[in-house]
């Protein structure tokens, strides 16, 4: 009987060598694979086991984290005023990941990238608890504030963008209505209650959209600096204040329909000057009919259309199209038609008007810190085009000065400072049943000629009279509220 | 032949010599280890976990001392030559069990579903129960050839044991599909691991008998013996009752282990290869027959050929009648996220496999928390005790002592395979446990049980031979000598 039991023997062995090597399989080969995998949900115990870096405005952290008691999360994630900073911040939560800096910056923030390994090595060692780094942003609590608070009161779906023209740094972006992104940190039922409310499908407000960012308007009249800077730069006029080539009534080529204005205004060989302060429709139409498709692509490019911007989070691209016809392209020249921005995007056609024509990359990040506040990166302004000569800008500025001192803009008049700006108001919908958006752009220039703002509003109040919506009604106030609060905060 | 022209000498070739040292105190010695490791490993969950020595640290250990203790001294009265590596490894691997399952009733998590707390106290119970029927073993089985008397009373016990979960109001369906639970009062019992050793005394005295019979009485085809087709009886009856319980109870993991004994017993009683070749293509047939109409068991075998898919699928909620687990992705999970070194003790999250994490998952706390490295040691220690098992039934002199003491040994090492491949997702997983480590009282008594009756086989195989009676013959050859 023995040699059968040597064999048994054998096979017995070869039972545990099969589940040794399984194992070395599972846990050497695999492993990697495995742990890392993100059902595999020790990879959110992990990351929600120290506590989040914060993000900070103005040296202050506009974020914080408390300690749960229920669950395998540790750590939740809180956030101060999160309404009004959520368009910077984005959300964490236990339940449904991150969005915007918060996800873009994660690394940071959890701790685990790669640029925190000597610190996390170093804290190991020295027995600390591991903590994610902070991140600085460039935002100016005043300015947010003015402008989270301007459109809160105004009451209607809106959105703002701010930026210092110079250096491209983002000082305010706001979106109303918004949510607190505190209320959905956590993973229980009442953060699951909130999530369901605010999602698009059962709330139409869409309050988690950041519309300074990631939606798209039409920006009407105000595009027509745009349209102005493609005129100069491409030398069909030189200077503001010659007559232009524009026949009052202009019937738009390839159609019977003339390229009406806004009532009875003074726009037949309009100067440029004149044409901005009044918002002439003809004359930009026709401006844009002169220039052509392509070079009023190429100019709506310089200034950043078409392109995502990542400030670091990322950015609906603006709209300008190509192969248009000839009456088309007209339309579109006066912000109508296809042509759809972002904001932030006018807010950069605003900057580098006022930055004396040179564009700088918006960015809302100033520096990466460590836990304690050492520097790890710290971003430097970057140049990002050039749409316009400083000569033609500062034609453009003295007529956008106009528009403020003289024309549609003379809300957003600031007691001793230069403002230079631009109503808008976009007609949208089938047959503009909708009512139109309320747009403002304008900037700044402090008395040494440094420009320390632009500014970028858009309102749409479904609730006011149709009439009554105009750039320089509706959104001016706020644009100066914001330019004010930067003007403030430097002094 | 003279003493003289040759000088008497020992023939220890053969095992268990006469004069064989009964190595008691090396398993002492190797006891001192099994008791120690498991206190320090006590230690450290606690360190992990709550930042301090655990508070029964002193009383755990001197529990698990006292234990051990008092088995040995049962060994050193009634088995003085029993194998000396058995008693420790099974101490270690029980130690080892409890602290894993102290370790998982301080989860939160499995406390709210009801999977932990006080676990740990109810295992030193059963061990205690363990080391009592152990020791029993050892007082009252003082010659396991005894058992032989049984050999058609076990198969009736064997028989009722088994189909004890399919009786109406006393089987349990405490986990997804498998019926082999019964519940008497508030505990639940799973006759099967009592129904291993009873049936490896039916299946070992059968056979002895019968070994001839099957040995002997065959036709040569094809290179195999093939059997007659009246002695194929027997293995068709056994091999029926498997089909049985996996249908009935769907318990792949069961009906393997009986079976796969049956055959390793026959193998050996008949030192035929053919049975063996039998025993897989009937295993094979009646799997893949059972798996593909029995929806239980076809739900186990798409968890193992794709778990993620069943994670998917109960995460969703998805209803079909059939009850999806995401247990085999989490014991995955855990296993990778273990790695070489493991997480150290408390610092793992098994506990996300919830419903028996505790018991049948608890190779995957081992996994997590003590790495490959803790895993392979682990899965050593079980070969060694099949090992030897095994060696005891080389050394046994009687075939009864042979028959048993492989069968037991097999099933263990099957029941090893069958857990321990299915946690680890290389076959499909049944509703069994690890032997030793795993929580529940019906295991961890009938496995010391088991070690009780190997240690008696070994005892009697090492006990020197008593010296031979004087024979008249030898006395009168040896009256012829020279001068």
């Amino acid at each position: 009987m023995n040699k059968p039991l040597r064999r048994i023997a054998i096979f017995c062995g070869l039972l545990v060598l099969s589940l040794l090597i399984r194992d070395n399989w599972l846990q050497y080969v695999k492993a990697d694979t495995l742990r890392e995998d993100p059902h595999n949900r020790r990879v959110l115990i992990a990351r929600y086991a120290t506590p989040r870096g914060d993000i900070i405005v103005g040296g202050n952290p506009i974020t914080g984290h408390t300690e749960t008691t229920s669950g395998d999360f540790k750590f939740k994630r809180t956030y101060k005023d999160g309404a009004m900073w959520a368009p910077v911040t984005g959300f964490v939560s236990q339940a449904y990941g991150a969005n915007q800096l918060e996800s873009v910056q994660d690394g940071i923030l959890s701790g685990t990238d790669d640029r925190l390994f000597f610190r996390n090595t170093l804290d190991m060692i020295t027995g600390k608890e591991k903590e994610g780094g902070n991140v600085v942003t460039t935002l100016n609590a005043a300015a947010q504030k003015a402008a989270y608070e301007g459109l809160k009161n105004q009451g209607g779906k809106g959105a703002v963008a701010a930026i210092e023209p110079s250096t491209g740094k983002i000082l305010a972006l706001a979106s109303f209505p918004s949510y607190d992104p505190s209320t959905i940190a956590g993973g229980s039922t009442s953060d699951e209650e909130a999530w369901k409310k605010l999602q698009k499908k059962n709330n139409p407000d869409d309050p988690m959209l950041n519309r300074a960012l990631r939606e798209v308007y039409p920006p009407g009249s105000t595009f027509k600096v745009v349209t102005a800077a493609a005129a100069l730069e491409n030398g069909l006029y030189k200077t503001a204040d010659e007559k232009t080539d524009s026949p009052l009534p202009w019937t738009m080529p390839g159609t019977v329909t003339p390229l009406k204005n806004e009532g009875d205004i003074p726009c037949k060989n309009a100067t440029l000057r004149v044409s901005l302060q009044w918002s002439c429709n003809s004359v930009f139409g026709k401006i844009g009919y002169d220039l052509g498709n392509d070079e009023m692509l190429e100019q709506a490019k310089k200034f950043g259309f078409t392109t995502e911007q990542f400030t670091p989070v990322r950015t609906t691209a603006s709209v300008f199209s190509e192969d248009m016809a000839p009456s088309e392209v007209a339309l579109s020249s006066i912000g109508q038609f296809n042509t759809a921005t972002t904001p932030l995007q006018m807010a950069m056609v605003t900057s580098a008007i006022a930055n004396n024509g040179t564009l700088m990359k918006p960015y809302m990040v100033d520096e990466l810190q460590t836990h304690n506040f050492d520097a790890l990166e710290k971003t430097e302004p970057e140049e990002l085009s050039k749409p316009m000569s400083a000569e033609n800008a500062q034609i453009l500025q003295s007529m956008m000065e106009t528009v403020v001192q003289d024309g549609t803009g003379k809300k957003a008049q600031i007691e001793g400072v230069k403002v230079g700006g631009k109503t808008g108001t976009a007609q949208h919908g089938v047959d503009n049943s909708e009512n139109p958006y309320a747009w403002f752009i304008s900037y700044a220039k402090l008395s040494d000629d440094s420009s320390p703002v632009a500014v970028a509003v858009v309102v749409e109040d479904e609730n006011a009279v149709r009439d009554d919506i105009s750039g320089g009604g509706l959104a001016a106030p706020i644009a100066k509220s914001v330019m004010e609060a930067v003007i403030d905060s430097k002094k | 032949m003279s003493s003289t022209t040759n000088p008497p000498t020992h023939h220890t070739s053969t095992i268990g010599a006469i004069g064989a040292p009964s190595r008691r105190n090396t398993e002492l010695a190797l006891l001192v280890f099994a008791v120690v490791i498991p206190v320090f490993a006590y230690a450290n969950v606690g360190l992990a976990i709550n930042d301090e020595v655990p508070a029964g640290l002193l009383s755990y250990g001197i529990g698990l001392g006292l234990l051990a203790g008092i088995g040995h001294l049962a060994v050193r009265k009634f088995a003085p030559y029993a194998d000396p590596l058995l008693l420790p490894l099974a101490t270690l691997l029980n130690g080892l069990g409890l602290v894993a399952i102290w370790r998982l009733d301080q989860s939160k998590l499995l406390q709210q579903i009801g999977q932990a707390g006080g676990k740990a106290t109810n295992q030193l119970i059963y061990t205690a129960m363990g080391i009592a029927l152990f020791i029993a073993v050892l007082v009252f089985l003082k010659d396991h050839r005894t058992l032989q008397r049984y050999t058609y009373i076990s198969m009736a016990g064997a028989l009722f044991l088994l189909l004890l979960p399919l009786v109406p109001g006393l089987g349990a369906d405490i986990t997804y599909g498998a019926k082999i639970w019964i519940q008497v009062g508030s505990f639940t019992i799973q006759p099967g691991e009592f129904a291993k050793i009873v049936l490896a005394v039916f299946f070992a005295g059968y056979l002895m008998v019968k070994r001839d019979a099957l040995a002997l009485a065959s036709r040569r085809f094809m290179g195999l013996y093939l059997p007659r087709g009246r002695d194929l009886g027997p293995i068709i009856v056994v091999w029926m009752i498997s089909i049985l319980i996996l249908v009935f109870e769907t318990d792949l993991g069961t009906s393997l282990l009986f079976f796969g004994m049956f055959v390793i017993m026959l193998y050996v009683a008949t030192e035929r290869t053919s049975w063996i070749v039998f025993g897989l293509l009937m295993s094979a047939a009646g799997a893949v027959g059972v798996a593909s109409f029995e929806p239980h068991v076809k739900t186990r075998v798409q968890a193992w050929l794709d778990p993620m898919r069943e994670y998917t699928l109960s995460r969703e909620g998805v209803q079909d009648g059939i009850v999806h687990s995401e247990q085999a992705m989490q014991a995955l999970w855990a296993f990778g996220s273990g790695g070489t070194l493991g997480t150290g003790w408390g610092q793992g999250h098994s506990e996300l496999i919830r419903f028996a994490a505790n018991s049948d998952f608890i190779l995957a706390t081992f996994g997590e928390e003590l790495g490959l490295a803790g895993i392979m040691a682990i899965l050593l220690i079980y070969g060694l005790i099949v090992e030897r098992g095994v060696r005891t039934a080389l050394a046994a002199r009687d075939p009864f002592g042979k028959l048993l003491a492989v069968g037991l040994s097999g099933a263990f090492a099957l029941q090893v395979f069958v857990v321990a491949g299915g946690v680890m997702g290389l076959i499909p997983l049944t509703g069994m446990t690890m032997p030793f480590l795993a929580y529940g009282g019906s295991s961890v008594i009938a496995n010391w049980a088991l070690i009780g009756v190997l240690i008696r086989i070994s005892d009697t195989a090492r006990r020197p031979a008593p010296a031979p009676a004087p024979s008249p013959d030898a006395e009168m050859t040896q009256v012829v000598r020279p001068s």
